[in-house]
């Protein structure tokens, strides 16, 4: 059976990036990347907001006139009325896809094509089932699922798009508590926008100098870079038809085409690690939810399915 | 205002019970609850005997399947909400939205509460459950301020229940994947946090060192409280800083705010620590019951002595408050 | 509060066996009285598990799965247990009492855990849950120890809760 090839999808900007690099960087991904589908619009904290406002016309229209696809991500975390009326607004008023980040998206969007973003919580078909009931076409799968449950909830979930997390920082947790803000003295509803001065997050490492997560405003995030290569192959196989890539502060052209080419047989997996760990030299990579093991860890694959052809 | 009382074990339950819970959440002997700790939950059997305990006592019994369905063994989930459903459970706390179908589908006269695990946190996130599950009550998130509460209630179709006191997750509950980052445990699929497997204490000189899996996660000098390595209440490093990034090794005490918690709308008080000692249970459930009851000058000395029991020693009114955050 | 110096001392003489003996006639008893006592511990039913008083000079190893206990004099390598709990002889008679709450004590470090973290959280939660009251318990044991044990219980038991241990901290 010939599998069809997964297309590349780069999700939303995590971070609180200055206006002009937000807008830069998703002009060059726009004119340079492999990238088919990309979902923009501050997913993390709302007071972000205002940066990217101003630029959000002009990114969708490039990204457009490329050929990419758009979609608007909500916010994660919903407690404040200001923020609920801006989630009405966008699943009443949004002529792009909305991608739903928390259960108030979910409920407004019935009725309305929508995709459902990794940090809604789908770990078993019967759920991506109602979502799909409730007119949900696309899920990104939580990066926590082992490939166990995504081969699963793939195939007993029909007609629904599915998307797995490849690549960056893995968002493992959100609170109402800026720990960002706190760690430079600040509140959070007078943060002064600190999580800017770290475009890749705020490290936290142990007392015994282990790196091991790090900060973004309210989002904590894994120390190490998501890495799926040498899983694409069973990811294809499995009817999963997007990889989702999230941006770092790195070349994202580069890593979207070094997992284009992956996907596509051009480089052995070993190779692309490779190669990635030199275009985000940031942070170790891991493969470990993938296997059903910690999230940090590294698993080496003996088997090569890009090379085994 | 309704107490709602942990309980891990059956000698618990019966204090939480004596004690003057008007309910008790308890769980399954397995990785459908939230609390899935060794030697902790009930059977089959054990759940049976506390709720006809609990009936001759004209207290009701929540039975809590708050994690969410391991793609595969959605039987294991399925059979536990049969069984809640046949031994009488007063109401089911779920988190997994294919699992609230399944039981309105299902059992469609079982009382269905919202666990705090699903995160709805917002009118249109919780009118979402209601609608679609006929959801009868919330256990709100512990990222809401009391005003939100307050704003909250009045537009949403459900009682509220919020937890007052013991054990805070500094994190969006239900949202959290940092114990299964460092220890493959998930406490969304596999029911625990910051696992007890991959707990480890080590003497290093004068110095206590908390471990989970391969990660330091505190060290106490000696004589200085200590505390169970939960991941977001350890102390790391930022910037060559050390300190809690996240929260004190604190646990909620709001019992302060009964009042206006009454006024902002909310029909129930959770007490949560299903993995404490009956001992704690007993301790807990009838100081908070004399609290309920007594004028609020007098209320502070009797939760007072409840600050001793708690994890490090102190407290902290969390999300409740504005400037927590 | 500590095991007091002055009644310590002669455990140092008597003979390890004796104490032995007359510890597992105690154990025999409560497994009698509780035959459940141990089903909670589950897959960790063949650990070990060291009871370590700290101001008595020595080590009480109890095997679940015989079950078993024997008693070893303190010594400096710790003992050949899966997992430890060492605190004051009061504070780990309430613990297998369940009439103070390990958590709280832990906490406030009147406890030590080391060990199979998992395996000793079975062993609290088992212990927990059984309602042990020595007093009672061992009531019922005949013989010439009998009003020594359970004079000795119930002291114990005043002192643990008027006491620290009474104070929860």
């Amino acid at each position: 059976m010939d599998i069809a090839r997964p297309s590349l999808t780069m999700g939303p900007v995590y971070y609180l990036w200055d206006s002009a690099k937000w807008r830069d960087f998703h002009f060059r991904i726009a004119e340079e990347s492999p990238f088919e589908r990309v979902v923009i619009g501050e997913t993390v904290c709302s007071k972000r907001q205002h940066f990217i406002e101003p630029h959000i016309a002009e990114v969708i229209e490039r990204l457009e006139d490329a050929g990419k696809t758009v979609l608007l991500s909500t916010l994660a975390l919903v407690t404040l009325e200001r923020e609920s009326r801006l989630i009405r607004e966008l699943a009443r008023d949004s002529q792009h896809m909305v991608e739903a980040n928390d259960l108030s998206a979910l409920g407004l969007l019935n009725g309305k094509a929508h995709s459902i973003g990794p940090l809604v919580n789908v770990y078993n078909s019967a759920t991506a089932r109602l979502l799909a009931e409730r007119s949900a076409c696309r899920i990104c799968l939580p990066p926590e699922l082992p490939f166990s449950s995504v081969k699963r909830v793939v195939s007993e979930t029909p007609g629904v798009d599915f998307e797995v997390f490849a690549f960056g920082r893995m968002p493992l947790a959100i609170s109402a508590r800026c720990a960002h803000a706190r760690s430079k003295g600040k509140i959070k509803d007078n943060c002064q926008f600190v999580c800017g001065e770290d475009p890749d997050g705020l490290p936290v490492r142990t007392l015994d100098r282990q790196s091991f997560l790090a900060l973004n405003g309210v989002q904590t995030i894994s120390h190490t870079c998501q890495a799926l290569l040498g899983e694409l192959g069973e990811l294809a196989a499995c009817g999963v038809s997007a990889i989702r890539l999230s941006p770092q502060d790195c070349d994202m052209v580069a890593v979207a085409t070094l997992y284009r080419d992956a996907l596509d047989g051009n480089i052995g997996a070993d190779e692309a690690a490779e190669k990635l760990r030199r275009v985000y030299p940031a942070a170790p990579l891991s493969n470990g939810f993938h296997h059903g093991r910690e999230g940090a860890a590294w698993v080496a694959r003996a088997r090569d399915t890009a090379h085994a052809g | 205002m309704e107490l709602i009382c942990p309980a891990g074990t059956p000698a618990a339950f019966r204090e939480a019970v004596d004690a003057g819970a008007d309910a008790v959440y308890c769980g399954f002997r397995d990785e459908t609850n939230a609390r899935n700790f060794p030697g902790l939950n009930f059977t089959r059997d054990e759940l049976r005997e506390a709720i006809a305990y609990a009936r001759r006592n004209g207290t009701q019994t929540f039975v809590a399947l708050n994690t969410f369905m391991r793609a595969g063994d959605e039987e294991i989930w399925y059979r536990a909400a049969a069984d809640a459903v046949a031994l009488g459970a007063d109401a089911m706390i779920l988190a997994d939205f294919g699992l609230m179908a399944h039981v309105a589908e299902h059992y469609p006269d079982q009382r269905l509460h919202v666990s705090v695990q699903a995160s709805a946190s917002n009118v249109d996130a919780i009118n979402f459950l209601v609608d679609a599950f006929n959801a009868k009550r919330v256990v709100l998130p512990r990222t809401l301020t009391i005003a939100d509460i307050a704003r909250i209630a009045p537009k949403i179709r459900c009682e509220i229940e919020v937890f007052v006191f013991g054990g805070l997750c500094v994190m969006a509950e239900g949202r959290c994947s940092l114990s299964s980052y460092a220890t493959g445990k998930s406490p969304n699929m596999n029911g625990v946090c910051s696992p007890a497997s991959h707990v480890r204490y080590r003497k290093e000189a004068d110095e206590l060192v908390s471990e989970l899996g391969a990660y330091t996660i505190n060290r106490f000098a000696a004589g200085e409280a200590a505390g169970y390595p939960t991941l977001c209440k350890g102390r790391f490093d930022i910037a060559d800083e050390p300190g809690y990034a996240f929260e004190d090794p604190v646990s909620l005490d709001v019992m302060g705010e009964i009042d206006a918690l009454t006024a902002a709308g909310v029909s129930a008080l959770k007490v949560e620590g299903r993995q404490r000692g009956k001992a704690y249970v007993a301790e807990v459930v009838s100081t908070l019951k004399k609290a309920l009851s007594a004028k609020p000058d007098d209320r502070s000395a009797l939760l007072a002595h409840l600050r001793g029991l708690s994890e490090g020693q102190k407290t902290t009114s969390g999300a409740y408050e504005k400037r927590w955050r | 509060m500590r095991f007091p110096a002055t009644l310590a001392a002669p455990l140092n003489v008597i003979p390890v066996a004796a104490i032995e003996r007359a510890t597992s006639i105690l154990f025999r008893r409560v497994m009698k009285e509780h035959p459940h006592l141990f089903v909670r511990l589950g897959e960790h039913l063949g650990k070990c598990f060291a009871f370590m008083p700290t101001d008595i000079p020595l080590v009480f190893v109890v095997s679940p799965a015989q079950p078993s206990i024997h008693v070893v004099r303190r010594a400096k390598a710790p003992p050949d247990a899966d997992a430890c709990v060492e605190g004051p002889i009061v504070m780990l008679l309430a613990l297998l009492e369940g009439r103070c709450d390990a958590d709280a004590l832990f906490f406030s470090r009147d406890l030590t855990v080391s060990g199979n973290m998992e395996a000793m959280l079975a062993m609290r939660n088992a212990l927990d849950d059984c309602d042990i009251d020595l007093p009672r318990d061992l009531s019922a044991l005949a013989g010439p120890l009998a009003p020594i044990v359970s004079r000795v219980a119930e002291g114990i038991r005043q002192r643990a809760l008027t006491g620290e241990a009474g104070r929860w901290n």
